[in-house]
């Protein structure tokens, strides 16, 4: 990197609209997030959550709008351009390499920093083999740092649901990013397990990374965040602090219903 | 808690221990087996042991093919059903640069470029072909990259066969002649040992017309390439384009989304594969020294495929001995079987089977007839009894084991497990 001193906003969402023929998936959604806080994106089901996700690293194209990462537009870059950038994500149903081990599998998330040509590999040289006993020492540190080391050689698919969650945050912070997107990292899990991710989740927070976080959970969200966003229908419906959104009546209203 | 951990964690271990000793078993085996075979050819045959020497260094292509085979359908999940158009694309740069041939094409001079630089050249020219192929088509999922590349292995054959003589740009492939008179091997050094009567060392400016070390000097040879190919396949394996193809065959989207450029990955291991081909096919073209179309036609491919597949996808040492297995079977028992069958029949005494009465054509033509049928069931069978393979790599027995595997493309038995 430059001399620049990085700006305080760290992505920056600019109208951006998703639409799938009809469907309006994200509408004119702005939103920024500063540097090392965690910043929550809440709504109910099918309120265009995951869509924007996958719209920031690139699965989908925007219709219109700009995201903006460090200051860069990353907007229409391919997805492997963006983890590139130093964006990484969880996905909401787990997707890790099946039939490779964990510790394999953390190393695939470093692959794009690892420089080992094609001829290094091939020959084995003195650099490739030093760089590969770096990436798996740094690999096993990552699996210590989740709580899971004790499963590195075990395939992935044979985790049991809640370390397979870590392993994702694992291969995730692997390729040091500066922003990781965790699309419902505790789904599925019980109150304690969530909780424990939830303490995951604060100590990546304190390694300096700024985290943007899907969670359906009201009570996780408004324990962990410092600002929440609120979806509904693909729009937004209320932006804040916690406090500020639990009270917002079109946040009560899109959560509990007209009536209540 | 622990408890549970460590025990889920020790029958991997067990397991991981138990899958490395047994490659190394089969190594060990394929080595010896290599080292033994000229002799054990002798003395089965009773001194004239040379054709089955010449017969496997012939073999030795296929092996070399399925390692590279390997590398694109075990490792990165794709489906290549043109491979041998690689291996045309080898041998043909092979017979044209190291013969008479391009005398009389429009060049109007005949080349002739020593082995080694020929044998990468080869490999080169074959990988640019894997780039320029996959480059359109590798964004395309599976099923319809296998078609592409189906396609592929059709033109290629064609393509040659046109270039004949009387094609538009003149003759530069020799058409359905093919290309004859193609230089054996002259290598800057290489061994000599009791084969040809001499003491084992190395010696300076070796040239393979020296009949009488032939075709053990083309078995070394052969030896050779293959052990160099098996440990740079092993060290790609093993290394971080390795986990990226196996990522990419896992699942694109997470492996796009770990910053796996997925596209770029895909195409090397179609390039790698395809420079493996290349590189067959230079080394068969001067060991045949003469390269045609019909040795690249559709069955061949699908016969390093079946190798591969048979063999146990993703794992090289089992490649290997598919390869083996299928060569001997196609190559060997398939044709001696009608004679076999009819020195048999001779022998027990129903010699009369052996004589043509009406529809029956005598039994030799008749099992000659039946010749594919029987490498049908045999396949077949095999692929019942073991579904993975004979030895696959870890990853295939247990998917196949789980019957899980999401992309079901080669999973034949994921279904009903």
């Amino acid at each position: 990197m430059s001399a620049t001193v990085a700006p305080e906003v760290i992505l920056k969402l600019d109208h951006l609209t998703k639409r799938f023929g009809g469907l309006t998936a994200v509408n004119d959604v702005s939103f920024e997030i500063n540097r090392g806080e965690i910043f929550s994106l809440i709504g109910p089901n099918g309120a265009g959550k995951t869509t924007l996700f996958n719209t920031v690293t690139g699965m989908y194209k925007a219709t219109s709008g700009a995201i903006t990462f460090e200051g860069r537009e990353i907007t229409g870059l391919k997805p492997y351009q963006i983890a590139g950038r130093g964006i990484g994500r969880t996905f909401q149903q787990i997707r890790l390499f099946s039939y490779m081990s964990a510790v394999d599998n953390v190393k695939v998330g470093e692959h794009h920093r690892m420089h080992a040509k094609l001829w290094d590999s091939l020959f084995k040289l003195p650099r490739a083999r030093r760089e590969e006993r770096e990436v798996h020492a740094r690999a096993m540190e990552l699996l210590k740092f989740v709580g899971i080391e004790e499963q590195a050689h075990n395939y992935a698919r044979n985790l049991p649901y809640g370390h397979q969650r870590r392993l994702e945050i694992a291969r995730a912070l692997a390729g040091n990013p500066r922003l990781l997107l965790l699309d419902e990292p505790a789904a599925g899990a019980n109150p304690q397990e969530k909780g424990e991710l939830m303490e995951l989740v604060q100590r990546v927070r304190g390694q300096g990374i700024t985290i943007l976080l899907i969670e359906h959970d009201m009570k996780v969200v408004m324990g962990i965040s410092e600002r929440i966003f609120v979806l509904d229908y693909g729009e937004k419906i209320a932006e804040g602090k916690p406090q500020e959104v639990r009270t917002n009546p079109r946040v009560i209203e899109a959560y509990l219903g007209k009536s209540a | 808690m622990s408890r549970r951990l460590l025990a889920t964690d020790r029958p991997m271990r067990w397991a991981s221990g138990w899958f490395k000793s047994r490659n190394r078993t089969i190594y060990t085996f394929l080595i010896l087996g290599a080292l033994l075979f000229p002799s054990i050819a002798d003395v089965v045959t009773g001194g004239e042991g040379n054709h089955l020497v010449s017969t496997a260094a012939d073999a030795g292509v296929f092996v070399l093919l399925a390692i590279g085979l390997n590398v694109v359908v075990g490792f990165a999940g794709l489906l290549d059903l043109g491979y041998a158009a690689f291996f045309a694309i080898g041998a043909y740069t092979y017979g044209m640069f190291a013969s008479g041939q391009l005398l009389g094409s429009p060049l109007h001079h005949e080349f002739h470029v020593t082995f080694w630089v020929l044998l990468l050249a080869a490999m080169f020219v074959a990988a640019c072909f894997g780039i320029i192929l996959g480059a359109p088509t590798l964004r395309l999922r599976g099923d319809y990259l296998a078609i592409v590349t189906l396609g592929f292995g059709e033109i290629v054959p064609r393509v040659v066969q046109y270039l004949g003589p009387g094609s538009p740009i003149g003759n530069w492939t020799g058409g359905v002649n093919g290309i004859a008179a193609i230089d054996p091997p002259k290598l800057p050094f290489f061994l000599t040992g009791p084969w040809v009567g001499a003491p084992i060392e190395f010696v300076k400016n070796f040239d393979f017309t020296n009949q009488i070390a032939y075709p053990m000097d083309f078995y070394l040879l052969m030896l050779v390439l293959i052990a160099v190919c098996i440990v740079l396949a092993t060290n790609l394996y093993n290394s971080r384009m390795g986990r990226a193809w196996m990522a990419v065959r896992e699942d694109e989207v997470a492996a796009a989304a770990s910053g796996v450029n997925t596209v770029a990955v895909k195409l090397l291991a179609f390039a790698i594969g395809a420079s493996f081909a290349g590189f067959a096919g230079g080394f068969y073209g001067s060991k045949l020294s003469l390269v045609s179309a019909d040795n690249f036609q559709f069955i061949v491919s699908v016969s390093i495929l079946v190798m591969v597949v048979l063999g146990g996808m993703g794992n090289i040492p089992g490649v290997i001995v598919g390869a083996l297995l299928i060569y001997t079977t196609q190559y060997f028992i398939l044709p001696n079987l009608p004679y076999w069958s009819e020195s048999f029949a001779n022998a027990v005494g129903l010699g009369t089977l052996n004589q043509s009465h009406g529809d029956w054509v005598g039994l030799r033509d008749e099992v000659q007839r039946l010749n594919y049928l029987v490498y049908g069931l045999i396949l077949v069978t095999i692929m019942v009894l073991r579904p993975q393979g004979l030895f696959p790599s870890r990853i295939r027995e247990q998917e196949l084991e789980k019957g899980t595997a999401e992309d079901s493309v080669f999973d034949l038995r994921a279904e009903d497990v």
